[in-house]
């Protein structure tokens, strides 16, 4: 897809994210010890610490991808919504307080204060790393995504800037500056959410979603072809080039002016149809065609609009304002048109077809479109629901970034308030994503090679300057969150890995400056997985994060404060084995053998999400080698030893 | 809930606000728990139109994403009143120990 520059958009761009890097460097004057380089040194109020923990969270996968996903998939977008919020409940009333008493700097120390185990600090920082990195690769893809409309920029300039402007943030500061640039930007969400959610709402439905003129929507053509013996051989005022047979559908390829278009057969009982399609042709010369022109020519629409509207079982050309249930109510009992992709061969040519697919809202409104549960279910892609599902409930509770927030508020008090508030700002803005979503779904703004733009987008279509303060601000998410994940992953590495596991005694100055090191370099290896994760949603790489992290962790963290005969070697054996199952069916997973340039259908299983079975098998890992291996000393000697 | 107190709050108040952190857990997770089995074994019924003509897909997610936040005001709210009675039990001992 092509995008023009919009200055506006550029001048707002720009004073936002100098906003954020001049804040950091302000703050980054106030670093002076590690222990507010790593957590702020205690200092922050709990309302500020409430919203920058939304601010946290509410990363690219929440309002790029949930949207995106909302608007080519439905309901089972929100599905990540409902989960990621979950999720929230197992960190407040199983985790919170605990892990504040037990606290240290970073989720290494607070699982080692009890056995100074250096097994659990070598696989705790590992843990911490690998998670961290998980992370990162999904803001890095929305970097990518969300530069390309703003600044005109290829998607790999995207992930570069995010990364260079983060390696200089988190180098020159450090978390007290992440806290206040995701409050900031967590506030600011959350408002201009409101604002979308206003207007799609005022706007209501409409099956012209050409905005009162400001935008011109495109209406597909729709041709009507003469057939002889099962063949397209004839359609008026164009040539008839090819046809192509992939599955159940029927593709045609047809000429007019020397331009090469596909269209959809769509044959009926009394009926056939040619039904204008999307496609990107790779050419065998390297050049991309876009609906068989140059990019710059802009046939590759946007889409993403109504075939019927239903109000009080009459059909209408437009809603106008709706209530929030109304519009919800309605678009159940509409039918909405998805395009749907296939990829095949054409001579020399590899064509990525986009063909329309009219969907009730009723089904677009269930969940099973992309996770398949109800009709054309399998057992995998049953078992595939149920692991998204844990993988979100347990996650959240397990992620480094989330957790090391506990400890920068004073006490176990502040930080509840600041989890509930968190909650209710989160939940809050879960419940827009659902309109923000189902709006980019009817509103003709989809950009079909990635689904990651739909709420920009939709902002763009109601004006220059609501997109750029949203796109500024969506970047200002990514690059807090890939912030707050480097400080994380540096904290593992410098902190936990070179300072207590190597045992090297560093000066204060030392260990601030190999954070900054750590931070650097975990940077650079961000970057590079952004760009080649590039198209994938990135809810639905986040979800791998989940997955790991629940994995990894969360057993551990769970029988270390409930469990009393826990051993330092059960949980270091857990955090192992969570790493190793989780990441191996992640490798091994379709999504990843379709990266691989493999057939996605021949990988090795169809489990998308690990959680399913990895997170059970670090549950039985400590337990049974908390048995077997017991704790070696005492717990009070343990106590006594674990100092301040 | 045997954990390293380094605070100086009480065993006794940590163990009331842990026990009742783990009864709300339980709560919600029959609830969450509910919605998945729901789409796993009885998908048909995710597609009632219940509550102002939404399904129940939709009302069962969002009511999750509501309910969260209810649960969480309801834990705060207790666990600060754990925390005051505690405080003026603590007082009322002091005070009574200094007039004996």
């Amino acid at each position: 897809m092509i995008y023009e520059i919009s200055y506006t958009a550029l001048v707002f761009f720009f004073i936002f994210v100098g906003l954020v890097v001049g804040l950091s460097f302000y703050f980054g004057r106030k670093t002076r010890s590690s222990s507010s380089y790593y957590a702020a040194g205690g200092q922050i109020h709990w309302g500020v610490n409430g919203i920058a923990f939304a601010g946290d969270y509410l990363s690219a996968a929440s309002f790029l991808g949930i949207c995106g996903m909302i608007a080519v998939s439905g309901f089972d977008g929100f599905l990540y919504a409902i989960g990621f919020l979950g999720g929230w409940i197992v960190a407040l009333f199983l985790i919170a307080e605990p892990f504040k008493r037990l606290g240290k700097y970073t989720f290494t120390d607070a699982l080692n204060a009890k056995f100074n185990s250096r097994a659990i600090t070598l696989s705790a920082s590992v843990s911490t790393l690998i998670v961290s990195v998980f992370y990162l690769i999904p803001q890095m893809v929305g970097a990518g995504d969300l530069v390309m409309p703003l600044l005109g920029m290829p998607h790999w300039a995207g992930v570069l800037l995010v990364g260079a402007i983060v390696i200089v943030i988190v180098a020159s500061a450090g978390m007290a500056s992440t806290t206040y640039v995701q409050f900031l930007k967590g506030g600011l969400l959350i408002a201009l959410s409101l604002v979308l959610t206003f207007f799609i709402l005022k706007n209501g439905l409409t099956l012209t979603p050409d905005f009162k003129g400001s935008s011109s929507h495109y209406t597909f053509m729709e041709l009507t072809p003469q057939v002889e013996n099962d063949k397209v051989v004839a359609v008026s005022d164009w040539d008839v080039i090819a046809q192509q047979v992939i599955g159940d559908k029927t593709f045609v390829k047809l000429s007019q002016n020397g331009i090469e278009r596909w269209f959809d057969w769509e044959r009926g009982h009394n009926r056939s149809l040619l039904k204008e399609a999307l496609t990107v042709t790779q050419q065998a010369d390297g050049q991309t065609l876009y609906n068989g022109e140059p990019k710059e020519n802009r046939r590759f629409y946007q889409v993403g609009h109504m075939s019927r509207i239903v109000v009080n079982g009459q059909e209408v050309e437009q809603t106008g304002p709706l209530s929030p249930f109304e519009f919800l109510s309605t678009l159940q009992k509409s039918e909405i048109v998805r395009f749907l992709q296939v990829k095949f061969p054409d001579g020399a040519d590899q064509v990525s077809l986009y063909y329309q697919e009219p969907t009730l809202g009723a089904s677009f409104m269930l969940p099973g479109l992309k996770y398949k549960i109800g009709r054309d279910a399998n057992l995998w892609s049953k078992l595939d629901f149920i692991s998204l599902m844990l993988a979100l409930f347990l996650g959240t509770a397990a992620l480094p970034h989330i957790l090391i927030r506990y400890y920068t508020v004073k006490t176990p008090r502040d930080a509840r308030k600041s989890t509930i508030l968190a909650i209710a700002a989160i939940g809050g803005f879960y419940i827009l994503t659902l309109f923000m979503g189902l709006g980019s779904a009817v509103n003709g703004v989809l950009d079909l090679e990635s689904s990651n733009m739909a709420a920009p987008l939709l902002a763009r279509a109601f004006g220059a300057v609501l997109f750029s303060i949203i796109s500024a601000v969506a970047f200002a998410t990514v690059l807090g969150t890939v912030a707050g994940l480097i400080v994380a992953s540096s904290g593992a590495i410098a902190h936990d890995f070179i300072d207590v596991y190597l045992k090297k005694n560093l000066s204060d100055d030392r260990k601030v400056k190999l954070g900054k090191i750590a931070a650097f370099t975990v940077g650079i290896f961000a970057i590079l997985l952004g760009m080649a994760f590039k198209g994938i949603n990135v809810s639905f790489l986040v979800g791998w994060a989940f997955a790991i992290a629940a994995s990894a962790n969360l057993p551990a963290i769970l029988f270390l404060l409930f469990w009393k005969k826990t051993s330092e070697t059960g949980i270091a054996a857990s955090i192992i084995v969570g790493i190793v199952s989780s990441l191996t069916i992640i490798l091994t997973s379709p999504t990843m053998w379709d990266k691989y340039g493999l057939e996605s259908e021949s990988a090795l299983h169809q489990l998308e999400n690990p959680a399913l079975i990895s997170f059970p098998l670090a549950v039985l890992t400590v337990y049974l080698v908390s048995l077997r291996w017991p704790r070696r000393s005492p717990i009070a000697d343990i106590e006594n030893s674990t100092g301040p | 809930m045997h954990v390293n107190n380094t605070s100086t709050e009480k065993e006794t108040l940590t163990k009331r606000k842990s026990s009742l952190g783990i009864r709300l857990f339980f709560i919600y997770l029959v609830f969450y728990t509910g919605f998945v089995l729901i789409g796993v074994f009885q998908y048909e019924l995710l597609a009632i139109q219940i509550l102002g003509g939404l399904n129940l897909a939709l009302a069962y997610g969002i009511g999750l994403i509501v309910f969260a936040v209810v649960l969480g005001v309801l834990y705060n709210y207790y666990c600060t009143k754990f925390e005051d009675e505690a405080n003026s039990e603590q007082t009322n001992q002091m005070k009574e120990g200094g007039t004996t």
